[in-house]
């Protein structure tokens, strides 16, 4: 699952404005994440909420970014714009060099399921349905054919330590085994971006650092990941912590440095 | 995302709802079955008057009298025997091969004791027994002799003589018929039921033997004539009427005093009506259809609001909206399908059975499209529900609760 995978031409959205061979060693020094500016306002006139005022941020290829930020901070706003979920009123949002507000419906969906990972708080499993074939999803959504797929599947369920529960439904499975099975879905498609909306918020202790610990692998393991959180043990984990109050970005500081590149590619290729 | 693993991800969520899915597809199995069945029991129907076409004989011509009010003055016409030598003759009517003046009356008939009410007493030649399709299935029929010498013979229908002699055999028995002695000679062979009166329920005698002791010297109800052979039905009618006219000084041909009745003619239009009632039936068949499609519509409508948290994670995972769209249009069609032949089975089923006196047809193109129109009703009805699935936004489906 390296990165050659999910630059496969053919697949390619739409093709980086930067484009062409040189894509690979300049993908490792330009951001993932590029958003300038980005204001999303609800409602109009009076009543209009204003849920970004304004953000701009950058976050490198292998990085792991926590934002922290009270309820209504926007936070929640911000992640769903970051996912695709959700379109900002204006600025820019740039996802490895695409600009995304540029794409068509469809060209979205493909962002989504081949370059964002998205862990949720409430897991959002499909019901009725085994832990593989819940994993499998968005490779089924990519096109791959069933027997790649399932041995994916069972690599990424295998990562998180749950490979033996393949044929568990959600329902039989613990809240931290639900959340971990997410996080393996989020990451079979082998992402440039792992998304996870306080994806501790509804598990006790044990889970918490369970599933945490699956997302510092990751993260060692190259993944970028950005994790919102209002807890401040979670943000620990982070190299990196963003503070959001109404709106703006009141504090971004380093806890970490940043892994290089070089580890970094060393890594991924391993 | 290929076809068939759509069709799975579709029956898993018609699986996920057995209840609500039953309901639905019941609905479309009663619609196809009602479609099928009601188009066979129409068809039955139509095939039935086929088969009576068929039993009274496309060859002969029934004519019937009566007066007939012509502007100020009205003319009085009645059939009487008379007419039969001239509508015999070989030369002005080649095409006629035999010509049966017909009296009828209802006669109530007296054997030891045991009495039955014939509803068809009928006195006329013995060139009526082929013209009608009777055959003597016991004894023998009167011959024209019997007829020229007024002799008091009948020959029964088996239904007859089952009422009046039972065991007994009736041949060479007297019944008294109104007073009178008739000595039977025959009884006839089973005539298959053709209308609301039983073809078995008659009594056969000479013309001259009835009207002298029974109805008298009076009009003719019907002459039956047979043509030479089926196809000159219209030859024959031709000539029947234009000896009429000559005989009866008709000079307005517009406004004949009589009546000549192609038999064929005559069933034309009961062939019609039951093609009427078929296309009726359908009608109300296919209706039942339509409130079917609406309730698959429906529930399709409630699965969406019910699975839109589901359908926000397949998008938020990179379900595209086509994919959405196939996955409940393919929903919707496995439910009509199912429906469809589940409905197909149970009209099959039914149609083993004879409903309201009919023994429904199926009529194969019926079956095609019932199931055909299944699969188009799914895909139309699904339609709405579905792409209504495909178009919500993903954020807006995640937050649904």
């Amino acid at each position: 699952m390296g990165p050659d995978q999910r630059t496969n031409p053919d697949r390619q959205p739409d093709a980086a404005p930067a484009g062409g061979a040189g894509r690979e060693r300049s993908g490792l020094v330009r951001p993932v994440l590029d958003v300038r500016n980005l204001i999303k306002t609800y409602g109009s006139g009076e009543t209009a909420v204003h849920a970004l005022r304004g953000v701009s941020l950058t976050v490198a290829r292998g990085d792991y970014v926590a934002i922290m930020g009270s309820s209504g901070s926007g936070k929640s706003t911000l992640m769903n714009i970051l996912g695709c979920l959700d379109v900002p009123t204006s600025g820019r949002y740039l996802l490895d060099g695409v600009d995304v507000s540029r794409l068509s419906d469809r060209q979205l969906a493909l962002v989504r399921n081949r370059r964002i990972g998205f862990v949720f708080q409430s897991f959002n499993l499909i019901p009725r349905t085994n832990a593989l074939s819940n994993v499998e999803l968005p490779l089924a959504y990519a096109g791959m054919k069933a027997a790649e797929r399932r041995r994916r599947a069972r690599a990424a369920l295998a990562l998180v330590g749950l490979a033996e529960r393949a044929h568990h439904e959600p329902n039989q499975l613990s809240g931290g085994q639900q959340q971990r099975v997410a996080v393996a879905r989020a990451l079979v498609t082998a992402p440039a971006l792992v998304l996870a909306d306080e994806p501790t918020g509804n598990l006790d202790t044990q889970s918490t650092a369970e599933v945490l610990g699956v997302l510092d692998r990751l993260n060692r393991s190259g993944r970028t990941i950005v994790l919102i959180t209002h807890e401040p043990d979670v943000a620990e984990h982070a190299h990196r912590l963003i503070r959001l109050v109404d709106g703006r970005i009141v504090q971004d500081a380093r806890q970490a440095p940043l892994p290089q590149p070089r580890q970094l590619a060393e890594t991924v290729d391993a | 995302m290929n076809l068939l693993e759509t069709i799975r991800f579709a029956v898993r969520g018609v699986t996920a709802n057995k209840l609500r899915s039953g309901l639905t597809v019941l609905g479309m199995l009663i619609g196809v079955a009602a479609v099928i069945l009601l188009v066979a029991v129409g068809n039955g129907s139509a095939k039935q008057v086929q088969d009576r076409i068929s039993a009274l004989g496309s060859s002969t011509l029934t004519i019937t009298g009566g007066g007939r009010s012509t502007g100020a003055t009205t003319q009085n016409f009645s059939l009487t025997s008379n007419l039969v030598p001239a509508l015999s003759d070989r030369a002005a009517a080649p095409h006629v091969a035999s010509v049966s003046p017909v009296v009828t009356t209802s006669e109530d008939t007296a054997y030891e004791g045991s009495s039955h009410t014939i509803p068809q007493f009928i006195g006329t030649y013995p060139s009526y027994l082929p013209a009608e399709n009777y055959r003597v299935a016991k004894g023998s029929a009167f011959t024209q002799q019997d007829v020229d010498s007024a002799r008091k013979v009948v020959l029964i229908g088996s239904t007859t003589a089952d009422d009046l002699f039972g065991t007994v055999s009736p041949i060479d028995q007297q019944v008294t018929v109104n007073g009178t002695l008739f000595t039977v000679i025959g009884v006839l062979g089973n005539k298959d039921g053709t209308g609301f009166t039983d073809p078995n329920d008659v009594a056969l005698a000479p013309l001259t033997a009835v009207e002298q002791s029974l109805t008298g010297y009076g009009p003719l109800n019907q002459v039956i004539v047979q043509a030479t052979d089926a196809d000159a039905v219209d030859a024959a009618q031709n000539e029947v009427t234009a000896i009429l006219n000559d005989k009866l000084h008709v000079t307005d041909t517009a406004n004949e005093p009589f009546r000549v009745l192609n038999a064929a003619q005559l069933l034309s239009t009961q062939a019609d009506t039951a093609q009427t009632f078929t296309v009726l039936l359908g009608t109300v068949a296919g209706i039942s259809l339509l409130v079917g499609g609406i309730g698959i519509t429906n529930i399709m409508m409630v699965t969406v609001t019910e699975r839109t948290r589901e359908i926000g994670i397949r998008k938020a995972l990179g379900a595209p909206r086509r994919t959405i769209l196939a996955q409940f249009l393919v929903e919707a069609t496995v439910l009509s399908v199912i429906g469809g032949l589940l409905g197909v089975a149970a009209a099959l089923i039914g149609s083993q059975f004879t409903i309201v006196g009919v023994k429904p047809v199926v009529v194969p193109a019926s079956v095609l499209l019932a199931v055909g129109v299944s699969v188009v009703i799914g895909l139309f009805f699904g339609s709405y529900p579905a792409s209504r699935a495909a178009a919500l936004r993903p954020i807006e489906a995640l937050r649904y609760e």
